[in-house]
């Protein structure tokens, strides 16, 4: 059984056609790249598979696992395996950054039938998923990404997803902003998450960080829909021409 | 004005009766105090909103209720089971402003160490109050604290002598219980902390048995010698139509350095006046305060900060949630005199809204006599971000405990500043618990029902 089965997706927001039509099946232990210009409906997709309640979905459905996606919450969806790494990760004053780790990490695991775990059974797990993003301990007593600087943000992004173990990955732009040093260290954290049950979609504007964790397939999103889909080498042909002639063969938005 | 002129002729019977029975009749400067002090009440009567003080708070609902003295009356043990404090060094309990010795855990005797009634105080040694009882708290400018002085009869009484450090809270629980009629109690504290002591007071309020009309109006002297270092708090959580107008009156000798702790989490109709004077050169004061208010709940915060010697610094700190159709009122006012250079004062209110129908009204107001001074005030009113909510589901965490968990890091700002202490756990607790409700109610938006529920004290009044 496939893990994602997107059939036939349509989205709006703020009374604006988004998705109009997206169609993706994406198995375990496969990466799929969403790649595609500004405006796309790239990020869209992403939230609306980690449940952002703001996009009504006006048409289509999602199946995760064989559930039925577009029916839960975001918390539902979380706890089934999907994770979303922001774009903009969120600052949250007066909510340590280790105490909200283990809160989403206990409430994974209560939702599973487990037990769960206490400040001092959590402690070794956390130090070695540190370890794994050369991110600094002291991090980890300050409020959840409050003053990090945006390669700490995007970092703090990967940490969780290492401490929650999800099922599927979105990772939206995450390497937006990152120099190629934070870029390499992101990537080396990601591809340490892959393996055959876990799949990933990778959402990003530039080839570069394709470059990093290598995808099985690329899809170009233009316009609320995917126009076209590849292996690996699409990336590099879409860094080549740019986005533009893939965009002329098909219908150009209206006016 | 005839309807007020009832009203006081009501409170002149309940006086002249008092006067007759109350502890310390025959002392006559205690007598004299009570008569000085009722006689301005008269002269002033209730605010009204007229009065820039309590522009934003309508106590008619005060004003136009017919009060009894509250009668001594027994409550069982067993239902004190919830509000005894951890590693408390003692519970003085009250009931209806009446001092319960059976009630009450005294705890161990201190050498340094004086705990009683102030009831019993006045009957055993009234000497030994003349010093500071009624010294500090201004019955000219406010006739709540002049009416409470006009009844004082019972409270608590605490004498720290010089050198004294107490690690453990020394608590006080006022319990309301309800009554066919409508009560007013007046208890008044006084706490003398001698130089070079350290002491925390903890004042707890609390409603047993239904919510009947009960009127609390409590002030607290708390003289805080050299050097002391004094920590207080006033935690109100009765039911959510009592009304309770607190005052505390600090006042701060040289070098004296007191944390003042406010956390309103229940009833109907409340006014928090807290009146710290910088007497002595180099003291400091915090003035730290958390209002939770949901229902039609009314929360007054009056901060009247007097810097009167050089180098003194304050600094206030008040974060208000209020949901549903609650009101909330910060009101600072800092007074700078002539000779208090070198000031540092700062204030700050920060408020969180979580329904349309909720409203803060904050004030600034500051007064600087002096010229070489520092005075900063600022104040925010927001919301749960919607952002931030979305980002704490996204990882798992249901929606109840995303908003818990997003109230919570805002009132844990106010947190922080308590030392750790027994005190501040307590107080930690009862903050924990009430914000899960107020994250639940939010959620289901459950409408009040009765008549007055959906209706706020300005209109009731």
């Amino acid at each position: 059984m496939s893990l994602l089965e997107i059939k036939d997706l349509k989205v709006r927001v703020d009374n604006h056609d988004i998705l109009k039509g997206i169609n993706l099946t994406v198995n375990p232990g496969e990466v799929h790249s969403i790649m595609g210009p500004n405006g796309s409906g790239k990020s869209t997709l992403a939230q609306v598979l980690a449940r952002r309640e703001a996009y009504a979905v006006t048409g289509g459905e999602v199946l995760f696992n064989g559930k039925d996606l577009l029916a839960m919450k975001p918390e539902e969806a979380a706890c089934e395996g999907i994770f979303l790494a922001f774009q903009y990760p969120v600052e949250i004053p007066g909510i340590g950054n280790a105490y909200f780790l283990r809160s989403a990490l206990n409430a994974v695991r209560k939702y599973h039938g487990q037990d769960e775990m206490d400040a001092m059974d959590f402690l070794p797990l956390f130090r070695e998923k540190l370890k794994l993003l050369d991110m600094d301990e002291k991090l980890m007593n300050r409020s959840v990404n409050e003053g990090f600087s945006g390669g700490e943000k995007k970092r703090n992004e990967i940490l969780q997803m290492a401490v929650l173990q999800p099922r599927l990955a979105i990772l939206d732009e995450t390497d937006s902003g990152l120099d190629i040093d934070a870029l390499k260290i992101v990537s080396k954290g990601v591809n340490a998450m892959r393996s055959p049950d876990r799949a990933m979609i990778v959402v990003t504007h530039y080839q570069r960080l394709l470059n990093e964790i290598v995808p099985d397939f690329v899809h170009v999103l233009a316009n609320g829909r995917i126009v076209k889909s590849g292996g690996p080498e699409l990336a590099l042909e879409l860094e080549e021409k740019g986005y533009a002639e893939i965009e002329d063969t098909r219908q150009p938005m209206p006016a | 004005m005839i309807a007020a002129d009832e009203q006081i002729g009501t409170y002149l019977e309940l006086f002249s009766q008092f006067q007759k029975r109350a502890p310390g009749h025959d002392v006559r400067w205690l007598r004299d105090l009570r008569e000085s002090a009722f006689a301005r009440f008269c002269e002033v009567g209730f605010p009204t909103t007229h009065n820039e003080d309590w522009r934003f708070t309508n106590v008619s609902a005060i004003s136009r209720a017919t009060f009894e003295l509250a009668p001594k009356s027994a409550v069982a043990a067993r239902d004190l089971g919830s509000y005894r404090i951890a590693n408390a060094a003692c519970q003085l309990v009250f009931v209806n402003g009446h001092f319960s010795r059976e009630l009450s855990n005294l705890g161990d005797t201190s050498p340094g160490l004086t705990v009683s009634s102030l009831g019993e105080q006045i009957s055993v040694d009234p000497a030994s109050l003349e010093a500071h009882l009624g010294r500090y708290l201004n019955i000219q400018r406010d006739a709540f604290s002049a009416l409470n002085t006009a009844f004082a009869e019972d409270g608590a009484y605490v004498h720290i002598r010089r050198g004294t450090v107490l690690l453990n809270p020394i608590c006080f629980l006022f319990i309301s219980t309800a009554r066919d009629r409508p009560v007013i109690s007046s208890p008044r504290n006084l706490i003398v902390a001698e130089s070079e002591t350290q002491a925390t007071i903890v004042e707890d309020y609390v409603s047993l048995g239904g919510d009947a009309t009960a009127f609390c109006n409590t002030a607290t002297e708390l003289f805080a010698g050299d050097n002391a270092v004094i920590s207080h708090y006033m935690i109100e959580r009765e039911h959510q139509e009592a009304f309770n107008v607190s005052t505390l009156r600090l006042q701060q000798e040289r070098s004296a350095n007191i944390s003042s702790h406010s956390v309103l989490l229940g009833g109907g109709l409340v006014r928090n006046n807290v009146h710290p004077v910088l007497a002595g050169e180099g003291s400091e004061c915090l003035i730290n305060g958390l209002f939770i208010g949901n229902g039609h709940q009314h929360l007054d915060n009056y901060m009247l900060v007097e810097h009167a010697s050089p180098h003194c610094a304050s600094r206030q700190f008040y974060n208000g949630i209020l949901d549903d159709r609650a009101h909330g009122v910060f009101h600072g006012r800092i007074i700078v005199h002539k000779d208090a250079q070198k000031t540092d004062a700062k204030q700050t209110n920060r408020n969180l809204l979580l329904s349309d129908d909720a409203r803060i009204d904050t004030k600034p107001q500051l007064e600087i006599y002096a010229d070489d001074v520092k005075c900063t005030h600022g104040a925010t009113i927001g919301q749960i971000e919607e952002n931030a909510l979305f980002y704490l589901r996204s990882r798992g965490i249901d929606e109840i405990s995303a908003r818990k968990l997003l109230l919570l890091a805002f009132a844990s700002e106010c947190l922080e500043r308590m030392a750790a202490n027994p005190a501040r756990d307590h107080v930690e607790q009862l903050i924990h618990g009430h914000l899960l409700k107020i994250a639940n109610s939010t959620k289901n938006l459950a409408k009040l029902t009765t008549e007055d529920r959906d209706r706020n004290w300005e209109e009731i009044g």
